[in-house]
């Protein structure tokens, strides 16, 4: 699968990676519409097919100086205006971004142990 | 999403943190990972769509967990504790593939055809020999992780399908990950046939909590655990804290290093909790409402809420038979028997929704837009705590009022005179059903049914004060400590015919 002009089908429970970082993420809830998902400022691919494994340098690509901020594994990220919510599966260094907005941490929840 | 993306996650932020077993010589993230998925390769290479597990707790039971999900097969955990005419049923259902079993498993003779026997010993020992580095397959989110069969307190037993996209969903939308603290170990002690058994390795595993596992549940060697090992997390249903609080009364024990108790499966009697706040001060109690077909907890009353309901009156201490507060991620909405939605206070059947609740047969799907209906009868107070009054089936309906079986057991075995109660409706010309009660006498005590009926008369109102006390030797309960009430209200129903009184 090759990366699209930045609008993917970001359906709950698919897998992306980063092109130019080593960030995966799930997708746990979807935006409400459309949107341009980018990590490190470069569109995303689809990581749970299997395939086109990423080389080990991904051609010396890099995230935009602007948008490595960093991605930190089994924290949720949110976009408020979309609803959409992706969860850190790999961390890597790129910022994850949504229409060109950074997304959020979302705060850890407070919900006692019950199992 | 699937659930070994839990595992790896784990593996990937805590490679060399205590995952499972003893705090010296257990394994690490990064170990169960790799056995995991030589699990996966050893399933792949068996026939059939499942693996079947017959044994109490151990390491097989993350291994096959997980491995079945590396294998794209679905993990069916069975109870040992079946009659050989049920066992060889289920197992029949299950069709051909492996079985793994304790070494003592008492097989169905002769075997359902194409079962693939393997003792958990030589099972671990393929695991840990295999070769690690080939990958393994990625389970697609719509793929079964676990068929469960409920405990069928009401009717017959059903296979459960649990989808990965449901379990993982419930997971990372309660367990903060790697949230544990470095010296947390929680100890699982349900059998792994028990939705807790399964959610309880996968919530402790993306925790980051150590988990320590006990084979079968017998009270003293609980309480030994939970001291030798420094256990700070545990999970009980009712009548195992009922044992594990006599054994503390009797040894003097209080559980030094035990941080956090929750409990579920079935209704908790007041006298119980209540007497577990009072010897165990230093415990968070957590209530957890949840179903098998709900991927576990769909709402709990927090250790603020057992706390604050403790302190209180009479009427506050009502607080701690409330199941608590839906969970964030699910709806919870309590209807009618026209199908609307009731008001606070209002007694009704409760219906769930959300992404971990899959209400799914091996003969079909049971959610109706997203709503599973429970079959479970309770009401949400104006606060939103969830009371519930027991199964839907189980609710006696007497003069047009629906009288809740719990409640009135409850005030039963306060008695003196009392050890357990089991309430039921039968059917009655007059009422529509009238209360009848079957009690075990406490050792010793005197058989007076007047007295009973007048200790229930003055402390709840005179409809639900049983038109009849039968005295009995035992009643009939599930492994795991649920009522059968229909058994009870069979039998019941058999002795009024042979000899009416």
């Amino acid at each position: 699968m090759t990366p699209e002009a930045g609008t993917v089908d970001l359906k709950p429970g698919s897998r992306w990676r980063s092109a130019v970082c080593d960030t995966e993420v799930v997708v746990v809830r979807a935006s409400a519409g459309p949107v341009t998902f980018r990590i490190g400022g470069a569109a995303v691919f689809r990581a749970d097919t299997g395939q086109d494994r990423p080389s080990p340098n991904r051609g010396g690509a890099q995230p935009d100086a602007a948008l490595a901020g960093g991605t930190l594994l089994g924290k949720r990220y949110t976009d408020e205006a979309t609803g959409l919510q992706v969860l850190c599966v790999k961390p890597g260094e790129g910022t994850i971004t949504v229409d060109g907005r950074p997304a959020a941490v979302l705060t850890p929840r407070q919900l006692p142990a019950s199992d | 999403m699937n659930i070994a993306l839990l595992l790896e996650m784990a593996a990937d932020g805590a490679a060399e943190r205590v995952a499972l077993g003893p705090r010296s010589g257990g394994a690490s993230y990064g170990e169960l990972l790799r056995l995991a998925r030589n699990s996966g390769k050893w399933l792949a290479s068996q026939p059939g769509p499942h693996a079947g597990l017959l044994d109490g707790n151990s390491a097989a039971v993350p291994l096959l967990l997980f491995g079945s999900a590396f294998a794209g097969k679905a993990f069916v955990p069975v109870s040992y504790r079946l009659a050989a005419d049920r066992l060889h049923a289920v197992l029949a259902r299950l069709g051909p593939g492996v079985l793994v079993t304790a070494p003592d498993a008492a097989l169905p003779v002769p075997l359902p055809e194409g079962l693939a026997v393997t003792v958990r010993e030589q099972f671990l020992s393929e695991v840990r020999d295999g070769a690690s580095d080939s990958p393994t397959a990625i389970p697609a989110s719509e793929d079964i992780a676990a068929l469960l069969f409920t405990s069928g307190t009401t009717g017959a037993p059903k296979a459960a399908v649990l989808r990965h996209r449901q379990l993982a969903a419930y997971i990372i939308g309660t367990v903060e990950f790697l949230s544990a603290e470095p010296g947390d170990a929680a100890l699982i002690s349900v059998p792994p046939y028990h939705i807790a058994g399964i959610s309880g390795i996968l919530s402790s595993i993306y925790a980051g909590r150590r988990i320590v596992q006990l084979d079968a549940f017998e009270p003293r060697a609980w309480v030994r655990l939970v001291n030798d090992e420094s256990v700070t997390h545990a999970m009980v249903v009712p009548t195992m804290l009922g044992r594990i609080l006599d054994v503390l009364l009797a040894d003097g024990e209080r559980l030094p290093s035990l941080r956090h108790l929750s409990y579920g499966g079935g209704r908790m009697p007041s006298k119980t909790i209540e007497t577990a706040l009072r010897l165990l001060p230093h415990v968070d109690f957590v209530n957890a409402y949840g179903l098998t077909e709900t991927s576990s907890t769909i709402a709990v009353l927090g250790p603020d809420d057992h706390r604050r309901f403790a302190a209180g009156d009479a009427a506050s201490r009502r607080g701690l038979n409330s199941v608590g507060r839906p969970l964030p991620s699910v709806q919870i909405e309590i209807r009618g028997p026209d199908g609307k939605a009731a008001g606070p206070g209002v007694s009704g059947e409760v219906f769930v929704r959300g992404e971990q609740v899959a209400g799914e047969y091996l003969d079909g799907g049971r959610l109706n837009d997203g709503w599973f209906a429970t079959r479970d009868a309770g009401y949400l107070d104006a606060d939103g705590y969830l009371f519930l009054d027991g199964r839907l089936d189980d609710i006696i309906v007497r003069g047009g009022e629906n009288l809740s079986p719990g409640e009135i057991e409850d005030v039963l075995v306060e008695h003196p005179a009392v050890c357990e109660a089991a309430v039921v409706g039968l059917p009655d010309p007059e009422w529509g059903e009238q209360v009848i009660a079957v009690v075990v006498p406490a050792a010793g005590a005197a058989r007076d049914a007047v007295a009973l009926q007048r200790w229930v008369r003055e402390r709840l109102r005179s409809s639900r004060t049983p038109a009849r006390v039968e005295f009995v030797p035992s009643l009939p309960y599930t492994e795991t400590g649920k009522l059968l009430r229909r058994q009870v209200r069979d039998q019941i129903a058999v002795n009024q015919v042979v000899s009416p009184t």
